[in-house]
């Protein structure tokens, strides 16, 4: 027998603040979480703005233990602090018969960011000295002799992608299934949609589950500036974000963690939880079309969205509300629109969709995981949050977005989308508890 | 649980330093080859150590379609790896899939795309420093001090534009899903030596779920880069030996660490209704998984092996299957102290007297650590010990820990009638554990 798999517990942090209700509500008012980039000096760099969390500090969420932590990535100490929070809410703590080894973690965590000035020197060094010797290539014995001695254990260390999830299994004693998925910006939507399989067939009873990243350092950067995938709106960052406005060009870089607590029915229902939503379907596909485009037609887009709905038994006049993978880059938004038209047919223009990317930037590993939470406080509240910095329509975008301004709408299921480069699609199907 | 399908392998492709494809690969393990030599790739003069488990040269342009051969310009070494190991993987299985048709190996119809997966793990991958470093001297003076600003104005330019593309891992999944056009369901774990068997326990339930007909899971990784070896020396997992024949020494009483290597594992995943349809060669059925995390600490093995032994125990129990009904251990062997000691720990705790009565089979010592390709790779060796009820050797395990009751072979290969296995892998970093059981298929 399937188990059927609920959200009993949400945290998050994210540019635009660090608790469900505030960010919420700064969603709902339209604000924006992007600024001048202050991690690093991106003066000079083709976009020099972001989405960053600003002030963080681990032991406001982990007192104490958050000393255990400290020399955890910032990804890991993004993760740690909003699982507290999902896990404070899901009451779980206080569950003395919680069975460690049917509590998982399945996380969409990012890499850490690179050691970069120290990396780079060696880099530098390295092949200087293999100019001088002529071989064309980086010298590994000058390579070596600066990399072995500014290089750290631990620093390195961290920045494995599993190491959220390693940092999660001990501090919330989980020794149930344990993965990390690092499927670029589709992570932590299809982390969500293989936590809820495993409690689906019975392999966990609980299972920690989102994403954290932060890319906002300087390769992660260069790596996108020369992908052309940022926005270069220098001179006006805080509607650099324009998902579906014929005038956007790129997505903004945002960086932070969301988390929920997946359970399933029987066991939250027995400890008398508070039933948050529903997971009913999750869709996974490739493109398996082209490197660098995505398929002309939204071939994996569909695919993913139409097995998510048909694993949740629903039609598209059963979805109420659609947050967008809506990166704000000229392909995507074109051809998520074309997929959702495809999928949804006459429903297509009378769902309400949004992308909270206009407001709070991509995090990419992380964005599945804030979009789908945003999704359960859309059904929470029958609001649905804008996609602001819309103003110029684009005849290939003519869906409604939700423009500028939050709206009522009885919303008791969501689809959320998530899409990543190299043709990776993840859907999941939320449906308001009971 | 009702309604879930049989799952079956039906396929193996390895890309390893004893070989590629698998009569290379077991003949390296039957005559007990050592794949671990001096690095040549670069200079390891300044390096802790200058040896690593290098695949044997290949052009992966001979294993893509023509028409694909320019997109082989964006493949890190890792994606290399997954796309060779792939295409030996479809081949072994006479999977007709869109690369075999297109290089005119196999004949249409093709496998149905929309029911074909791909699971393949990852590592974390290094950026090539060769180009990165050409990049980074532009915005640099003579005494190779870096200027930030230089490369936000100028330096990055030098970089092609598509070079994040190369080290995102889960573009193995997208190279191999594109060759031979699998678009069902798709993933990457990047759980370090983990990621494999996470890998094939994912596809095997996704396919038992009836999500996917066809899966090609396992994972692919290089670690022949000055960075790995630096990580893995600061780290203290490498081994402290000269000798490239015996520096690895899985469960050895005298074991000092791993050796960095190169290698991708990909198996054929398969519902065995659709193995059966197409008449497939069905190597095994895989019949249990289980996933485990250790609470013990993210980045230190436990000593009492916790983790792992909770991977096996329910890895087994989901196969319905008692210490009595196993006939071979595929073990980890990392060949690092703690580590093996946990893992011994581990399978005396599960098998009890079982662990000294069966032949065991741990192979880094011939091919070093090939980190999220690792698993698959050691999951191949074990089917084809089973295929072949023959036991290879398993090299520099022949002096035991004490304690050590695991029964490694020595010199030649023994023949053991071998109708199922259970193997473990975890991570070196992190805290994740899985494994896996399989036997032999019967109607």
């Amino acid at each position: 027998m399937a188990h059927r798999v609920v959200i009993t517990g949400m945290g998050w942090i994210t540019p635009l603040g660090d608790d469900i209700e505030g960010v919420w509500k700064r969603m709902l008012a339209g604000e924006c979480g992007i600024g001048k980039t202050t991690i690093f000096d991106a003066e000079t760099f083709p976009t020099q703005f972001s989405a960053e969390v600003r002030n963080f500090a681990l032991d406001r969420y982990l007192g104490d233990k958050a000393e255990l932590h400290k020399d955890a990535s910032r990804n890991s100490k993004f993760a740690l602090a909003a699982a507290q929070q999902a896990w404070d809410q899901s009451g779980l703590a206080n569950w003395t018969t919680l069975d460690p080894t049917m509590v998982g973690i399945y996380l969409g965590g990012g890499e850490g960011p690179v050691d970069f000035f120290n990396f780079v020197e060696a880099a530098v060094k390295g092949w200087q000295s293999g100019q001088t010797k002529g071989i064309n290539a980086l010298d590994g014995a000058a390579w070596g002799n600066v990399g072995m001695n500014k290089l750290n254990a631990v620093c390195e260390m961290e920045q494995d992608p599993n190491m959220a999830a390693s940092h999660l299994a001990v501090h919330f004693n989980a020794a149930g299934p344990n993965a990390n998925t690092l499927t670029a910006c589709a992570a932590s939507t299809q982390a969500i949609g293989e936590a809820s399989m495993i409690i689906r067939r019975g392999d966990a009873s609980v299972m920690l589950s989102g994403g954290t990243h932060s890319m906002i350092h300087p390769l992660g950067v260069t790596g996108f500036n020369r992908l052309t995938a940022l926005s270069n709106r220098n001179d006006d960052f805080m509607t650099a974000s324009r998902p579906f406005d014929r005038t956007r060009d790129g997505f903004v870089l945002g960086e932070g963690s969301g988390m929920v607590v997946l359970e399933s029915l029987e066991h939250a229902q027995a400890r008398g939880a508070t039933i948050l939503a529903e997971i009913v379907g999750y869709g996974s596909t490739a493109d398996a079309f082209r490197v660098t485009d995505i398929h002309e037609e939204g071939r994996g887009p569909v695919a993913a969205m139409t097995r998510a709905m048909q694993e949740a038994e629903l039609t598209p006049a059963d979805i109420d509300y659609i947050s967008a993978h809506g990166t704000g880059t000229s392909e995507n938004d074109k051809i998520e629109t074309l997929s959702i038209k495809r999928v949804f047919g006459e429903h297509a223009p009378s769902t309400p969709i949004s992308s909270i990317k206009s407001m709070m930037g991509h995090l990419i590993a992380a964005a599945g995981v804030v979009e789908l939470i945003t999704c359960v406080l859309a059904i929470r509240d029958n609001m649905v949050p804008p996609t602001i910095n819309l103003h110029n329509s684009d005849p290939n975008c003519d869906l409604d977005y939700v423009p500028n301004n939050a709206r009522p709408a009885t919303v008791s299921t969501a689809l959320s989308n998530s899409f990543g480069f190299g043709g990776q699609n993840d859907t999941l199907v939320v449906k308001a508890g009971k | 649980m009702s309604e879930t399908k049989r799952v079956v392998i039906t396929g193996l492709g390895v890309a390893s330093p004893i070989g590629i494809g698998v009569s290379d690969f077991w003949d390296g393990l039957t005559e007990g080859r050592c794949g671990i030599s001096p690095i040549n790739a670069f200079d390891t003069s300044t390096l802790p150590s200058g040896l690593g488990g290098q695949v044997p040269e290949f052009r992966v342009t001979n294993f893509v379609p023509k028409t694909y051969r320019k997109s082989t310009k964006l493949m890190s070494r890792d994606i290399e790896l997954a796309v060779v190991a792939a295409h030996q993987a479809a081949t072994d299985a006479s999977l007709p899939t869109r690369c075999l048709i297109d290089r005119g190996e196999m004949e249409e119809p093709a496998v149905d795309p929309t029911r074909f997966g791909a699971n393949i793990g990852a590592g974390l991958i290094c950026p090539d420093l060769n180009e990165l470093g050409a990049a980074l001297v532009t915005a640099s003076d003579d005494s190779g001090s870096f200027d930030l600003k230089a490369w936000g104005t100028e330096g990055m330019s030098n970089l092609t534009p598509l070079w994040l593309l190369k080290f995102l891992p889960n573009m193995l999944a997208c190279h191999v899903t594109i060759v031979h056009d699998a678009q069902s369901a798709s993933n990457t774990i990047t759980c370090c030596e983990a990621s494999s068997h996470l890998a094939i326990g994912e596809a095997f339930r996704s396919i038992a779920r009836g999500v996917m007909d066809v899966c090609i899971c396992g994972g692919a990784e290089s670690k022949i880069n000055p960075m790995a070896v630096a990580r893995f020396a600061l780290m203290d997992h490498l081994a402290k030996e000269a000798s490239p024949e015996e520096a690895c020494r899985p469960f050895a009483g005298n074991r000092s660490g791993a050796v960095i290597a190169e290698g991708g594992g990909l198996v054929i995943l398969e519902s065995l209704e659709h193995a059966k349809k197409r008449g497939a060669t069905i190597y095994a059925e895989v019949v249990g998984f289980a996933a485990a995390g250790s609470t013990h600490h993210w980045a230190k093995p436990d000593p009492e092996g916790e983790g792992i032994a909770l991977a096996i125990q329910k890895s087994m129990k989901d196969a319905g299957m008692t210490p009595d009904d196993i006939d071979l251990i595929a073990a980890f062997g990392a060949g690092l102290p703690e580590h093996d000691a946990a893992e011994q720990a581990a399978w005396n705790a599960v098998l009890g007297d079982r662990v000294g009565q069966i032949p065991a089979l741990a192979i880094k010592g011939a091919i070093g650590n090939n980190g999220a390709g690792s698993g698959a790779i050691d999951i191949a060796a074990a089917l084809l010990a089973m295929k072949h009820n023959t036991v290879p050797p398993s090299r520099n395990t022949d002096a035991p820990a004490d304690g050590n009751s695991l029964r490694f072979v020595q010199g030649d290969p023994i023949d053991a009638p071998i109708g199922s296995f259970v193997s473990v892998a975890y991570g070196l970093n992190g805290v994740q554990n899985a494994a896996l059981v399989m036997k032999k298929y019967t109607e």
